[in-house]
This record gives C-alpha cells, structure tokens and sequence, in this order.
C-alpha cells in the first residue's frame, strides 16, 4: 500500500537513483580520462527519469501483456538510457574524454543531487509539521 | 548504491595515477644511471592503462594498470673515454629516459590525481548530505 508519503517523495527519490547513477558514469569517465580507446559515455537524465518514474526498463524494453511475462532486461533499469559522448576533438589514442565537459557535467549533477536532496528534506519538515500540528 | 561505486572507480583511478606518478619519479630518478642492477642501461618505463568493470555495477568502469612496458628507445651514448662503463669506441651508453617527456607525464599524472581525488570529495559530501536526510 502506498502512503501519501510515499507518493511525495517518489519522484524526488526516483530522481535520486538517476543522479546517483550518473554521478557514477561521469565518475569512470574521469577516472579514464587517460585510458587509451575508452569512450566517454553519459545518461539522458530526461528520458531516464521519465523512464524510471514509468517503470520501464530502458527504450528496448519488451512490451508484456501479462504480469507473468520476462521483462527482458538485465541489470539496472537504467542501463538502457546509457550513450556514447560525441566527441569535439579526436585524441590520437581514441579516447573520447573532454575533461572540461566531464568536470562541468559533474559539478552540476552534483548540485541536481544537492538539490533534490532539499527537496525531500523540505517534503518531510512539511509532513513532520503537519503530524505534529504545531 | 550507486554513489559508494563512485569511491571505488575514483580509487581506482587515484591507484592507477600513482602507478604511473611512481614509474615517471623512478624514470626522472634514473635520467643519468649509466647501468641498471642488470647490468644493462636503464629503460624508461611507462604504464599501461586500461578500462575495467567495477564489481556491483553494470555501468561503472574503473581503470587499472594492465603491465609496465620498457621504452625500445636507444640509449643515449657519451663520449667518455675515462668512464670504465665505456664500450671500446670510448661512448657511455646512459639510459633512453626522455626527461622533458618524463615531467609532462608527471604534470598530467598530478593533476588527473587531484581531479578524482576531489571527485572522491564530491561523492562524500553527496553521500553525507543523503544520510543526514530527514535530520
């Protein structure tokens, strides 16, 4: 059963698990930044989120009509939202890393992060006030 | 928990830096080393780096040093009659390190250390901000 609480809080926690998941791939990128043929690679936040808030296991998800159907995906269901950067400048050891774009998209996922940990605080401050009723 | 993942691919990353951070100190180290304990001239070497799967992650890739490879480069040879290393034309052959190639390697080494030594920062600060929600 799902409780207001539940409802209010899901999609800041669904947002989380995304940016968390992203914080992640931007971190490999980094730590390759110097591997030679490594491919920079980054999640659509916007069709993730979508997706995961959906429940749906990436773009090439299997249509299922019954409950007892395989959903057909393996690992995290986000792996499907997962691309390959487009690279600016080619690098002679065909790595795809541009680490000003990696260090920005890592600082700000780490804000979205930030943020949507306020948000959740403020939704529990705003229930915690309402059950006290003070 | 994605955001844990994070410490270990930086961590791998700060390791692989290091590897290489201490393969540039014993190549600038031994820039004039005219044999090694082998007898034979010093080689520079250089690290290789590759990607590799973290484990508990499906995305997160972290970096490792696969071998250490010596450089082929031909030493570079003194003339140095006197020195007893020297070969019957009177030259010296001293090791193949290129010094100036040794310190750009090092910059690049530091500074890709420092990055995921703040991401390792970052990913802490995240992960105390998650634990103190609701507090």
């Amino acid at each position: 059963m799902k409780t207001q609480l539940d409802n209010a809080l899901q999609f800041h926690q669904t947002a989380l698990g995304v940016q968390a998941r992203r914080q992640e791939l931007l971190a490999s990128n980094i730590a390759n930044a110097d591997t030679p043929n490594y491919k920079a690679r980054d999640v659509d936040f916007a069709s993730a989120l979508k997706g995961a808030m959906g429940g749906r296991f990436g773009p090439l998800a299997l249509a299922s009509t019954s409950s007892r159907h395989l959903t057909g995906a393996s690992g995290s269901a986000l792996d499907g939202y997962v691309g390959f950067r487009q690279e600016f400048q080619s690098s002679v050891d065909g790595n795809t890393v541009n680490m000003d774009v990696e260090r920005a998209a890592f600082a700000e996922n780490s804000i979205h992060y930030e943020a949507s940990v306020t948000f959740i605080n403020s939704l529990l401050r705003g229930m915690q006030t309402a059950i006290t009723g003070q | 928990m994605s955001m844990l993942n994070v410490f270990s691919i930086a961590g791998s990353a700060l390791h692989a830096q290091s590897a290489r951070l201490n393969a540039t100190a014993s190549n600038i180290a031994n820039a004039d080393s005219v044999a090694g304990p082998d007898g034979q001239p010093y080689r520079a070497k250089q690290v290789v780096f590759a990607a590799t799967p973290m484990a508990g992650t499906t995305t997160g890739v972290g970096v490792q040093v696969t071998k250490v490879v010596e450089s082929a480069a031909p030493g570079r040879l003194n003339y140095d009659p006197a020195n007893p290393a020297a070969n019957p034309e009177g030259y010296v052959e001293m090791s193949n390190v290129n010094v100036v190639e040794e310190m750009t390697n090092m910059i690049s080494a530091s500074r890709a250390y420092q990055t995921n030594a703040e991401i390792m920062n970052t990913a802490k600060t995240l992960m105390q901000r998650t634990l103190a929600i609701g507090q």
